[in-house]
């Protein structure tokens, strides 16, 4: 659905996909339109002007003017590249993952002021922080409350009882924290003091504050584990960006493997290929 | 594609075909399509050939992965080219590309592809396995990542270092910067930063005479 005139807007690239030869669609995200799909014409050869301001993961001003049948922009000014963002392949798979539920959860042309700072903000965070993790776990907790699915981590969501540190569970279907009577019928899986902890310091915390937290590799997983069933219950959907992360996470076991294959003798010879034909 | 009753429904099947190629608008499609017509008989036999031959006997290469007609490739089979060497690309255009640069004199490994996240295109979607088992012989000694500088060619050459940086074999990418014929002034941030990294010493001008 094309727009009806030309505008300019400051706006986050989500993604891109390739159109034709030489062009891409881009979702864009914008604090007044929300998601944004329009064309950049020509960026896949080399001299376009606008290739290298339309990258997903940078902000920048972009002008866009009604097209035949999709929207094009016309020009892309960068006012954030972010560069370790695409450089570190930790962040980028933590902004990714941001990326991915911002795109899930908006339609087009609606706006989403609250979402737009959040994700700015937060895209900032993962630029610097020496923790991206904590960011993205940060960011998604205000996301579930933006979107309406708030989790619950004062009383207990089955029977409002005040709850202690210790015994607790978390539903993600039931929208937070079980008390350990209700827990004892078998809802949630366990939540660990430390987690629970973390989870509470997190909702309240700015997003440095988060950063600065060491987490140990247990209740990382565990955080993991809570949040991601919370965001697919709440998006109704699987999250894609979240195997990659699974694949980097084995990389380096599959990288000594491969070595082990090969020092023992199934790996291939270059050369004996060669002395094959 | 709406078309007259007046186009018989061969010409119009031939039409569509060609339409659906890449770049073919209707009207080229169109063009095309009684180019095809008028042209003599054997002309549409070589060209129905070419597009059955390619299916047939089109096959990838068991080391590189690369489209080839015979198995193991010709670039493979080169005496000429180091094992040592292999450089890593997206697809099998980018072998040609590279190799019209005519700078690399190693092998190639062909991805098939990139790691796109947000697509749900992972690893296990490329030909990564093949690549690793070839890193297991003792001869190569440095893999060159030639993805493209797009977020997808991040996420793979990202990917790929750290499953090879196990592996005891240099990891090497090709620099990123301005291109040829492109102004400084509409380079994005990230073009800059990269061309201003990976500057180059200016050799000192030689005098053609000697003197
Ligand atoms: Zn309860
Ligand atoms: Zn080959």
């Amino acid at each position: 659905m094309p727009r009806v005139r030309p505008m300019r807007t400051e706006a986050i690239v989500l993604r891109q996909r390739p159109l034709g030869d030489a062009d891409r669609i881009c979702v864009l995200f914008a604090p007044l339109h929300g998601r944004i799909e329009a064309v950049a014409k020509g960026v896949r050869k080399p001299l376009s002007k606008v290739s290298g301001h339309v990258a997903p993961l940078s902000r920048g001003t972009f002008g866009i003017a009604p097209g035949r049948s999709l929207d094009i922009i016309t020009e892309a000014q960068t006012l954030d590249a972010w560069p370790s963002l695409h450089d570190d392949i930790n962040r980028m798979t933590e902004a990714l993952a941001i990326a991915e539920l911002v795109d899930r959860s908006t339609d087009l042309d609606i706006a989403a002021r609250p979402l737009y700072r959040l994700l700015h903000q937060s895209l900032d965070a993962l630029a610097s922080t020496p923790s991206p993790a904590s960011i993205r776990w940060w960011f998604t907790l205000r996301f579930l409350d933006q979107q309406g699915y708030r989790p619950e981590l004062e009383a207990c969501v089955r029977c409002r009882a005040v709850l202690e540190p210790d015994g607790n569970g978390f539903a993600a279907t039931e929208g937070g924290v079980v008390c350990p009577r209700c827990r004892s019928g078998g809802l949630g899986q366990p939540l660990s003091a430390p987690a629970f902890r973390l989870l509470r310091y997190m909702r309240r915390s700015s997003c440095e504050a988060t950063a600065q937290v060491n987490v140990d590799a247990a209740t990382a997983a565990e955080i993991e584990r809570h949040l991601r069933l919370s965001v697919e219950q709440a998006l109704d959907t699987r999250l894609r960006s979240r195997d990659f992360a699974d694949d980097l996470a084995r990389a380096e076991t599959l990288g000594k493997r491969a070595t082990n294959a090969a020092s023992s003798g199934n790996g291939q010879r270059e050369d004996q290929h060669r002395a094959t034909v | 594609m709406r078309r007259s009753p007046a186009t018989a429904p061969t010409i119009a099947r031939l039409i569509d075909a060609f339409h659906r190629l890449p770049g073919i608008g209707p009207k080229s499609a169109q063009r095309l399509a009684y180019h095809v017509l008028r042209a003599p008989r054997s002309e549409a036999e070589d060209l129905a050939a070419a597009l059955l031959d390619v299916k047939n006997s089109t096959k990838l290469c068991q080391i590189c992965q690369n489209i080839t007609d015979a198995d193991p490739c010709e670039l493979c089979l080169d005496p000429q080219r180091t094992v040592a060497t292999i450089c890593v690309v997206e697809e099998p255009l980018d072998v040609a590309a590279i190799e019209r640069a005519g700078v690399h004199r190693g092998r190639y490994h062909v991805l098939h592809g990139a790691i796109s996240p947000m697509d749900g295109v992972g690893p296990d979607d490329l030909r990564v396995r093949e690549l690793l088992s070839r890193l297991g012989d003792p001869e190569v000694e440095e893999v060159i990542l030639a993805m493209n500088p797009n977020l997808e060619g991040e996420a793979t050459a990202g990917y790929l270092s750290r499953v090879i940086a196990t592996m005891g074999v240099r990891i090497t990418r090709i620099a990123h910067g301005l291109p040829v014929g492109a102004d400084v002034e509409y380079a994005d941030e990230r073009t800059l930063r990269a061309a201003l990294t990976h500057r180059v010493d200016v050799e000192p001008e030689q005098n053609s005479d000697g003197s």
